[in-house]
């Protein structure tokens, strides 16, 4: 006879399980696998995956190649306004997508901050495909750039000293030893900022609209499409599934050795290896 | 031949380091407790930490020269630094270790530091030992003009320590470059150096020979550090030419050092004698005391008679049948207690 604790765990797990597995589920058996491969070929959720995989290509570039530079500058000098820094790196992650989509607008919209600038050079950036990797960065870096950040932080300074004293400048240091020895947690961070930014709804909505084969990425066309054709939310809603999923996985396979290399902790117990 | 000239001054937590240098072909230990400025001084020296003021040179070389603006960075500056717990790059091979200092020597050192068969190995499969060789290997691929060792032994266990020590020994004589060492192992400092340095608050109080400290402490931490018993007492001048110092427990002691006042009454564990009775020997010191402690060490015991400890061989321990708790003599010469002025 199991004890009535024992059957009360048991019953929340099963229920917490079903629940969270039963809508993940039900996308891919609610219609027939032939008409989720149809729904999948229908022009809009093309015209979305096309969007969704140039948007967020470029978006993901940007976050990588300027991102990774800066994190590495804020994890490596100390300076006072420091914290206030990271602090506003951090404030896009706790901010309703709304919020950042208004912010947007009032930055780079026609009659925002530098709407009058951007009208001068001929640009205007709202409601365009620039506009949804705008929004995409404003989102999806902070996941990336705070990871980055303490990736940087948490390698052995004395690691990137013998890069120096050993003849290597800051440049060859950073490429040879830092980002290397960075890199788990920097794939992690950055696996983290890809999956949000594919999930970007609120303020791509607000900044960009929702233009079929120019703004329209898959969570949008998801929502749009849901009082269309279901069928082919439903198969848009696979898609996301799968590149979730996918991301999921990566991130628990990344190579645990370069996220625990500090040699300290490997000389704390200099003689407990071969 | 290239020397190395050094001035620095730069402000820790609680102190300044405050440090003058010059060495030749030779190697200079820096010996002092942990948080004396030692590491301080050779980052500095590798261009890792700016002093506020300062000037390095070698040879003709200036690499840091605070006056005129002069700052080389770490990249620029002929050093081999070998770091406390070695800081081998972790995602790296020991092959690549070693390259990543100079490409052109690689085999030859990893066959010099008999590391060739560990070549594709991962630092963090590697003993500590095999460690310490991958990093002196990397430190030299460089071909560096001066070699710095931060801690070089600290890492090792006691029976890997010693075989250590004694190639590095072997190492530095070979190489013939200025080093300097920083360690708070006197030990290893007299082993390893040609001179030692005895550095403590950011200064260093005195430099000589390893001989030269232990014959005359400069002061009672130096004496303290170098292994000495240290008793406190006043001095003043005695009999036949000596000086009485009257311990704080108020026992006598004769040295032949003149000094007044305050001091510190050194004398090794080494030169120390003990008897069940009192000898009629030429030793003019003799404190009774109880035996407090025995330590067996190899082929030597150290026994804590009162305030003091005494280092004898097994053989004599076993011939006066000592145990703890009975009383006997410890007995030094006047000659063998030095004196060191307190504060």
């Amino acid at each position: 006879m199991r004890s009535p604790f024992a059957v009360v765990l048991a019953l929340a797990t099963a229920l917490t399980l079903s629940f969270l597995i039963l809508p993940i589920v039900a996308i891919f058996v609610d219609i027939p696998p032939g008409r989720l491969l149809d729904g999948m070929n229908d022009p809009a959720a093309v015209d979305a995956l096309v969007v969704t995989l140039k948007t967020t290509l470029v978006a993901n570039i940007v976050i990588l190649l300027v991102g990774t530079p800066a994190a590495y500058w804020l994890a490596t000098n100390e300076f006072r306004a420091k914290p206030l820094l990271v602090t506003a790196v951090e404030l896009p992650l706790v901010l309703p997508p709304a919020v950042a989509g208004i912010g947007l607008l009032a930055a780079f919209g026609r009659l925002g901050l530098l709407g009058g600038t951007l009208d001068v050079l001929g640009l205007s950036i709202p409601f365009t495909q620039l506009a949804v990797v705008f929004a995409v960065m404003f989102v999806a870096s902070p996941f990336y750039i705070r990871a980055a950040i303490s990736a940087f932080e948490s390698i052995d300074p004395a690691l990137p000293g013998a890069a120096r004293t050993l003849g290597a400048g800051p440049a060859r240091t950073f490429f040879r030893v830092a980002l290397p020895l960075a890199s788990g947690g920097l794939g992690a961070g950055w696996a983290l900022s890809f999956a949000r930014g594919i999930g970007e709804f609120g303020a791509t909505i607000m900044f960009a609209g929702s233009l079929q084969g120019v703004t329209q990425t898959l969570s949008l066309a998801v929502y749009e499409q849901f009082d269309v054709d279901f069928d082919v939310a439903l198969a848009i809603g696979a898609e996301l599934v799968a590149v979730s999923a996918f991301l999921l996985l990566a991130v628990k396979l990344v190579p645990t050795w370069t996220r625990s290399t500090s040699p300290s902790t490997t000389l704390s117990a200099p003689f407990a290896s071969r | 031949m290239d020397t190395l000239d050094l001035t620095l001054d730069h402000p820790l937590r609680s102190f300044r380091l405050s440090v003058a240098a010059t060495l030749g072909r030779e190697t200079l230990a820096l010996v002092g407790p942990s948080g004396a400025g030692k590491s301080s001084v050779l980052r500095a020296i590798a261009g890792l930490l700016g002093p506020e003021r300062g000037r390095i040179e070698l040879g003709e070389e200036t690499w840091l020269d605070t006056d005129a603006g002069v700052d080389l960075p770490p990249e620029r500056r002929s050093v081999g630094l070998v770091f406390q717990e070695y800081a081998l790059f972790p995602h790296l091979n020991v092959r690549r270790n070693v390259a990543f200092g100079g490409r052109e020597r690689v085999d030859e050192l990893l066959e010099r530091f008999r590391i060739s068969h560990l070549a594709h190995a991962r630092p963090g499969d590697l003993s500590g030992g095999e460690r310490q060789r991958v990093a002196l290997a990397r430190a030299l691929a460089r071909d560096p003009s001066v070699l710095l060792l931060d801690e070089p032994l600290s890492a090792l266990d006691a029976h890997t320590r010693n075989v250590v020590r004694g190639e590095l020994a072997e190492l530095l004589a070979e190489l013939r470059l200025p080093t300097l060492l920083v360690t708070h192992d006197f030990e290893d400092a007299a082993a390893l150096a040609d001179r030692v340095g005895v550095i403590v608050d950011g200064r260093i109080l005195q430099v000589g020979s390893a001989g030269d400290l232990l014959a005359a402490p400069a002061d009672a931490f130096v004496a303290s550090f170098t292994g000495a018993n240290l008793l406190h007492g006043t001095a003043r001048p005695g009999l036949n030419g000596l000086t009485e110092v009257v311990l704080d427990d108020a026992r006598l002691a004769y040295s032949t050092d003149e000094v007044g006042g305050r001091v510190g009454l050194a004398v090794y564990p080494w030169e120390i004698a003990l008897a069940r009775t009192e000898p009629a020997d030429s030793a003019v010191n003799h404190l009774r005391g109880d035996v407090r402690s025995l330590v067996a060490l190899g082929n030597r015991v150290r026994v804590r008679v009162g305030p003091l400890t005494a280092e004898i061989t097994a053989a004599s321990a076993e011939r006066l049948a000592l145990r703890e708790g009975e009383p006997v003599v410890a007995s030094f010469k006047a000659t063998a207690a030095r004196l060191v002025p307190l504060a």
